[in-house]
């Protein structure tokens, strides 16, 4: 058993003032500090922070009085938790046989080559983030891609193009 | 709650429905979703609200209708006329033709009930989909929800359950095909006041959605599944491990259960028994090996999701060590049929040693795609060729695979084989979960096969060597396949690494991953050979 007292504040001082951690901090209150929600509380941390920063995860760790490792093996075993921000906006396309069948790797090909990174990077203006995902579960409308979280069916590698060109115009200098 | 008060709110509800003449059903579950089908929605309820005509017309938002490759599909009653491809522009004409006395033009694309796509169905699990509204449980409970657990809880002995759902011959839906009862007894059996119960809700199978349709369409009907399990095997709380790639799904669960509180059909003593029964949610975190039964209880205990050998089965030793159930959704959607009909009536239905139903996820170079739920021993010439309207741009078949990663491919030649859990196994693959992909001439098979083993070595969790180092060598010489470099005695290594990895891996993931190498194999053997460096 870890014997680390739990505290409710963050561990640095200029944070105490960062909502983020009041939001974490209610999540856990809410499943009482239980350490069976880690993931369930790893989810929340990367929701509001939009990665989960190692402060995050030493904060999590003291105050589920877990040891740090076990909450970095469990934050690096699962693919959805990133400890890497990411761009402003996010596009995953969908690897799944369904998709991948009706030509989604061309699609994922023709963004590689267009914004110049590879599948799970971000674009040096960090603006584009370009993952993929094994089946979203929307294979009757494949190939599938989400942008900002919308999924969206049977798209071509010309109308992907398309909306990355959109949001590369959209977005700030 | 007792038993008075569902059957008043199940005959309010049904009156309330029949006050108006007409009934609009809009799909709100995520495929039609991702189509548009809530701005179609949307713009639907305004329609009716600018022309008057609220007192007449409801407009309904209903889970999964099947027909998923065609959204927004609409359905309006009592004509029962099946719109697919609903755009905005359609809007004006469908309000315009619901007074029947006027036709018109721009109405969608009419879908046909009678096609073999809808004829060839047989409904248990998927029955009340595209017909109830999944947020309301007043819906359910009109359709008849809640009153098999009743019927359980309060006539019915912990034995007499098990003994109906052995009867009726149900196999576990989420891959293994191990028969249900006997899981269930294996439970019930052991000794213990601490039990759990656990729906499996990862569909973690690339090329399947069932499990999220029925989430989505007709969540209540998992939770009512899940209590009449927890009351026969002696447990008293229960948990839904489900991928976090389902917010859809997850949000009507809470809802669901939310519901199911408020009405005292969940919590303690319920209907006035001394059961007790309470569910929560577990949202997994994108890792494939998680739906393995051992890697989903690490994962529940909110740690690392990875596989220990077994025994001892999570029936002996599951979450913290207690004795643990653990099925999978459609699994549980299969047990209030089960229970209102009678075991006998549902293996009356399928083959000698595959009862019931099966749902289909139809995708693929395929003409109709979506879910099917079809009976046991429908051949899979008569899913792909008439329910699923053949292969798309009038190509022709190759092959359907099934099972995904751990299944194998079906090819066109043996496709009068019936869609059984024998069956399939004789020709190299699995039933599975119920992915169904259907592959054309231009698919490369040695491709398709190094699809699934990157697919493997990527979700290999790493914990046992022959699964960790050996998908990577596996994909490595596919991948030399592919690229024309590879030797005979690169293909000879290659199955003789299959053999290796299948019978050394410690969980099913590396025991299962070479299949549809072997698979391709076995069938396509040509393509392998083609692809050989000539020296
Ligand atoms: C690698 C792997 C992944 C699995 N994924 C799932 C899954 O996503 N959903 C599921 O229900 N069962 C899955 N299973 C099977 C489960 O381990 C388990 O057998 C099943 O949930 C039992 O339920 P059933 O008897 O109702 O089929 C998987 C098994 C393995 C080996
Ligand atoms: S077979 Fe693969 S997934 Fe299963 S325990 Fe071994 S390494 Fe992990
Ligand atoms: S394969 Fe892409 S959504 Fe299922």
């Amino acid at each position: 058993m870890e014997t680390k007292t739990l505290t409710k504040q963050p561990q640095k001082s200029g944070q105490k003032v960062d909502k983020r951690f009041k939001i974490l901090e209610v999540t856990m209150k809410r499943n009482h500090y239980r350490q069976d929600a880690l993931i369930e509380i790893l989810h929340k941390a990367q929701e509001a922070f939009g990665y989960l920063e190692p402060d995050v995860l030493e904060y999590v760790a003291h105050a589920l009085k877990l040891p740090l490792s076990r909450v970095y093996g469990v934050a690096t075993f699962y693919h959805l938790f990133s400890l890497k921000p990411s761009g402003k906006h996010t596009c995953v396309v969908c690897l799944g046989t369904a998709c991948y069948v009706k030509g989604s790797d061309k699609i994922l090909a023709a963004l590689q080559q267009e914004l110049g990174i590879k599948s799970g990077e971000t674009t040096a203006d960090k603006q584009i983030s370009l993952l993929s995902a094994r089946c979203l579960g929307a294979c009757g409308i494949a190939p599938a891609v989400v942008f900002d979280g919308e999924v969206t069916g049977k798209q071509t590698a010309e109308n992907v193009l398309e909306k990355i060109k959109n949001w590369q115009q959209h977005g700030e200098p | 709650m007792n038993l008075e008060e569902l059957l008043a709110i199940q005959k309010e509800t049904k009156q309330k429905r029949q006050q108006k003449p007409k009934q609009i059903r809009c799909c709100i579950a995520s495929g039609c979703l991702s189509c548009g089908a809530e701005s179609v929605k949307k713009s639907l309820d305004n329609a009716i609200k600018e022309a008057h005509l609220e007192q007449e017309v409801e407009v309904l938002g209903v889970g999964c209708m099947g027909i998923c490759g065609r959204g927004p599909s609409i359905e309006i009653d009592p004509e029962t006329t099946l719109y697919h491809n609903v755009t905005l522009e359609n809007i004006p004409a469908i309000i315009t033709s619901l007074n029947q006395t006027k036709t018109s033009e721009n109405l969608p694309p009419q879908g046909d009930l009678n096609h073999p796509f809808f004829a060839y169905q047989k409904l248990i699990v998927r029955e009340n989909s595209g017909k109830i509204d999944p947020d309301n449980i007043d819906d359910y409970i009109a359709e008849g929800g809640y009153q098999q657990l009743h019927h359980v809880l309060l006539e019915m002995t912990p034995n007499d359950v098990i003994k109906e759902v052995t009867k009726s011959g149900l196999r576990g839906r989420g891959g293994g095909g191990y028969p249900t009862g006997v899981k269930w007894a294996t439970v019930a059996k052991m000794p213990g006041q601490q039990k759990y119960v656990i729906c499996n809700a990862d569909e973690g199978d690339p090329g399947a959605f069932m499990d999220r349709a029925v989430l989505e369409s007709d969540p209540h009907r998992i939770l009512e599944g899940m209590a009449i399990a927890a009351y026969a095997v002696g447990a008293n709380h229960g948990y839904i491990y489900i991928r976090a790639e389902y917010p859809l799904a997850i949000k009507r669960l809470e809802k669901a259960i939310q519901q199911a509180k408020r009405y005292g059909l969940m919590g303690s003593q319920i209907f006035d028994s001394p059961f007790d029964f309470k569910i929560d949610i577990r949202v997994g975190a994108g890792a494939f090996v998680c739906g393995e039964e051992t890697a989903l209880i690490a994962s529940v205990e909110g740690k690392r999701g990875t596989p220990r050998p077994r025994p001892p089965y999570p029936a002996e030793s599951g979450l913290w060590g207690d004795p643990t159930l653990i099925n999978n959704v459609e699994t549980y959607a299969n047990i209030v049929p089960i229970i209102r009909e009678g075991g006998d009536w549902y293996a009356s239905i399928g083959t000698e040693n595959s009862k019931g139903t099966k749902v289909f996820a139809l995708t693929g170079k395929i003409e109709n795609n979506g879910l099917i739920e079809v009976p046991m021993g429908t051949s899979i010439r008569t899913i792909v060729e008439e329910i699923g309207g053949g292969v798309l741009d009038q190509g022709t078949v190759k092959a359907v695979q099934t099972g995904g990663p751990s299944g194998g491919c079906i090819p066109a030649h043996l496709l009068d084989t019936p869609v059984e859990y024998d069956s399939l196994q004789k020709l190299g693959t699995i039933m599975g979960s119920g992915g169904m992909i259907v592959m054309d001439q231009d698919t490369s098979m040695v491709e398709i096969a190094r699809f699934y083993m990157d697919f493997c070595q990527e979700e290999s969790c790493g914990k046992c060597i022959p699964c960790r180092a050996g998908t990577v060598q596996l994909y490595d010489l596919l991948t030399k396949l592919v690229e024309r470099k590879a030797t005979q005695q690169d293909l000879d290594q290659l199955e003789a690494l299959c053999q290796m990895v299948k019978d050394t891996s410690l969980c099913g993931l590396g025991m299962t991953a070479p299949n549809p190498v072997i698979s391709t194999l076995q069938y396509f053997r040509d393509e392998y050979v083609s692809l050989l460096q000539v020296t």
